[in-house]
């Protein structure tokens, strides 16, 4: 069925360029095709229409918000010229793509621990330990003394602890879950890291709005939610112990501060796990999100627009990313980036 | 001579319109089969993996690819059943008034603003149910089924709004159109002749209603029922937001739970392993026929209480 799309793709593409010989000569309008992750959508959308309007007029791009596995299901059959993941593609799935797939990190975001509790004002901190306890539903009240422990000046209820998670794959749980994975090890064993997994306990809400509706509604509630989409719609937010010990409140400085902190074991394809990083001021549950694109570039024109682009967005682009409520990238990746675009092949 | 080109020009029309109505007929038909076909095809490598251990087993595990359907599908039949439950009672009250009870200046307008239920868009629903119901089920609804029957067990557990009982509350409203409206169409061709004679013998209102009304209406208020049974099967979008989406079977009504549609619409899109997608591809091709045993029981049931012979409008 491949087979038989790309010929048709193929057959359209050489009507389309009958159709209009004068377009195609003159390379005026070059379509790029992207697929996957939501969670860049804002970010990519306001990247490519500035690009396509100020920087490089006649480089168009089309991108479909598919969901991470989507946007890796594409780039894998070569129906897209990109695809866009949140979370890394493993070994097998790397073996199973037809070339050499490169990662390259965009931006970063992090996810932020929200509750809703009455009468409780002040910031609430929370550490790795009693939150996995939390989600693996062993610690159920608020007053729990490990839960006050961190917390000694806030007058915490004795009420159920009422757990909301994301009932929809997304990025944002493999973040969430990758994170208590690294600090408990109990979680690994029982419940691991992934897009969806089996919940030990709570609620499950559709999308990042369906988890902030269910914690605003739900008293006593605890959940996770996108920092962005937290910051926009002013939900409390705990401030977490990362492994230097300080409690980090989450914000998009601490987020780059922690994308520094792994900066310095950054493996060559940065595939590199965000969660729990070294650093004082890092907030310890963030993550990349990747553009996947091949390594070899079959069509000419198209890989030197996109690695173009790509450049442009890792360096001019990063200016968007404040506004937008997303982490930029710290000069160090950047420089390692701008390495890995210079090594990308373009067939000529 | 004159009088054969008209007839001349006829012979071929018939035989094409028909042939082209049939061709239209058995395209939609083609179509359905062709949806069973490629959901049992893409669903092989789940079929193959799981067998019919996929329909008793209740783990839901995409870290370690273990999938089974128990859960979801306990959840699609009880929630529905809850609405089922609430909804006819409530619809043949209204289809009642609408038809026979209520003042004739009122009926219309009435009717109108029922059916325009119908029109309101599931998501809508679910923002609505998020906002607004779950709050009052968990404040009132549930503390009073708790302390009523809260000897029982499926009136027990904690209190979160959120869950099984909530979305067969809106499920039950989002069917309430279909059956009310089509019930009203029903009670309204009973012929007045034998409404009269029941008054002429001296039966009550009510006892005409009971004994001349709804024996007369009663395959095409089952036919309606199946019409809501079918909506509240499929309903995706309300249902997810209020039901909790865990794959647990609780006895509890309060519990949150899960069912067939909504695991669909909230994994499908990060479905990346094959095993993952084709699990999720059984689970509709096994909503699929869910649905269609349900429509055959009910038909079933229509023919045996109505007769084959009389014809139904079910």
């Amino acid at each position: 069925m491949q087979k038989t799309l790309l010929k048709l793709t193929a057959v359209s593409a050489l009507l389309l360029s009958l159709a209009s010989p004068q377009a195609f000569a003159e390379g005026k309008r070059i379509l790029i095709n992207g697929a996957g992750a939501t969670f860049p959508y804002p970010i990519y959308s306001k990247w490519f229409s500035e690009y396509s309007k100020v920087v490089r007029p006649g480089v168009e791009f089309n991108y479909q918000s598919i969901g991470s596995g989507g946007g890796i299901k594409q780039i894998s059959a070569r129906t897209v010229d990109f695809g866009a993941s949140d979370a890394a593609l493993t070994n097998e799935q790397l073996r199973s793509a037809p070339g050499k797939l490169l990662h390259i990190p965009m931006v970063g975001g992090a996810v932020g621990v929200t509750y809703n509790l009455d009468g409780v004002t002040g910031r609430l901190n929370i550490s790795p330990e009693v939150l996995a306890g939390i989600f693996l539903g062993q610690i159920k009240r608020w007053n729990d003394p490990l839960l006050m422990a961190d917390n000694a000046n806030a007058n915490l209820p004795s009420a159920e602890i009422i757990v909301v998670h994301r009932s929809d794959g997304s990025g944002t749980s493999n973040i969430f879950t990758d994170y208590l994975s690294s600090v408990s090890p109990e979680w690994k064993q029982k419940v691991g890291k992934g897009t969806s997994v089996s919940w030990p306990a709570g609620l499950g809400g559709k999308g990042n709005e369906g988890v902030a509706g269910t914690i605003k509604q739900t008293p006593d509630s605890l959940g996770y939610v996108e920092l962005a989409y937290g910051e926009k719609n002013n939900l409390p937010f705990f401030a977490i112990k990362n492994k230097a010990g300080k409690f980090i409140v989450p914000s998009l400085e601490a987020t780059t501060a922690a994308i520094e902190g792994k900066a310095n074991d950054m493996p060559a394809d940065f595939r590199v796990s965000l969660v729990n990083p070294d650093g004082e001021t890092a907030y310890p549950i963030a993550g990349l999100t990747w553009i996947l694109l091949y390594q070899k570039q079959l069509d000419g024109a198209k890989g030197q627009e996109m690695v173009q682009f790509l450049r442009w967005a890792v360096h001019d682009g990063q200016k968007y990313t404040k506004d937008l409520l997303y982490a930029p990238l710290p000069q160090q990746i950047v420089a390692a980036i701008d390495q890995r675009l210079s090594e990308i092949q373009i067939k000529s | 001579m004159t009088n054969e080109i008209p007839f001349k020009k006829i012979w071929w029309e018939d035989p094409l319109f028909k042939s082209s109505t049939a061709f239209l007929a058995w395209f939609v038909f083609g179509l359905s089969v062709l949806l069973v076909f490629i959901l049992g095809k893409f669903s092989l490598p789940s079929i193959a993996q799981f067998g019919l251990h996929f329909f008793s087993s209740t783990e839901w595990n995409p870290v370690t690819e273990n999938f089974g359907a128990l859960p979801f599908i306990y959840g699609t039949i009880v929630s529905s059943l809850i609405a089922i439950l609430i909804a006819v009672p409530l619809s043949l009250g209204v289809a009642l008034y609408l038809s026979e009870l209520g003042p004739m200046w009122i009926r219309n307008p009435l009717n109108f603003l029922i059916e325009l239920l119908a029109a309101i868009p599931s998501v809508i629903y679910g923002l609505w149910g998020i906002f607004v119901l779950v709050p009052f089920v968990r404040k009132y609804v549930e503390p009073f089924l708790s302390a009523c029957f809260g000897f029982h067990p499926l009136f027990q557990g904690p209190m979160y709004g959120i869950g099984m009982l909530s979305a067969g509350i809106i499920l039950s409203i989002m069917i309430i159109p279909t059956i009310s409206s089509i019930s009203r169409e029903v009670f309204s061709l009973v012929p007045a002749s034998l409404k009269e004679g029941a008054f002429a013998i001296g039966a009550t209102r009510w006892e005409m209603i009971r004994l001349v009304m709804l024996p007369y209406g009663r395959s095409g208020v089952l036919g309606a029922v199946i019409l809501g049974l079918g909506r509240a099967l499929g309903e995706t979008m309300a249902v997810t937001m209020v039901i909790g989406n865990r794959p647990d079977i609780a006895i509890s009504l309060f519990a949150p739970a899960h069912t067939m549609s909504s695991v669909i619409a909230n994994e499908f899109s990060e479905a990346t392993t094959s095993l993952y997608a084709a699990s999720l591809m059984e689970i509709g091709l096994a909503l699929l026929v869910l649905t269609l045993a349900l429509n055959i029981l009910a038909r079933m049931l229509v023919w045996s209480f109505y007769g084959k012979a009389k014809g139904t409008r079910a």
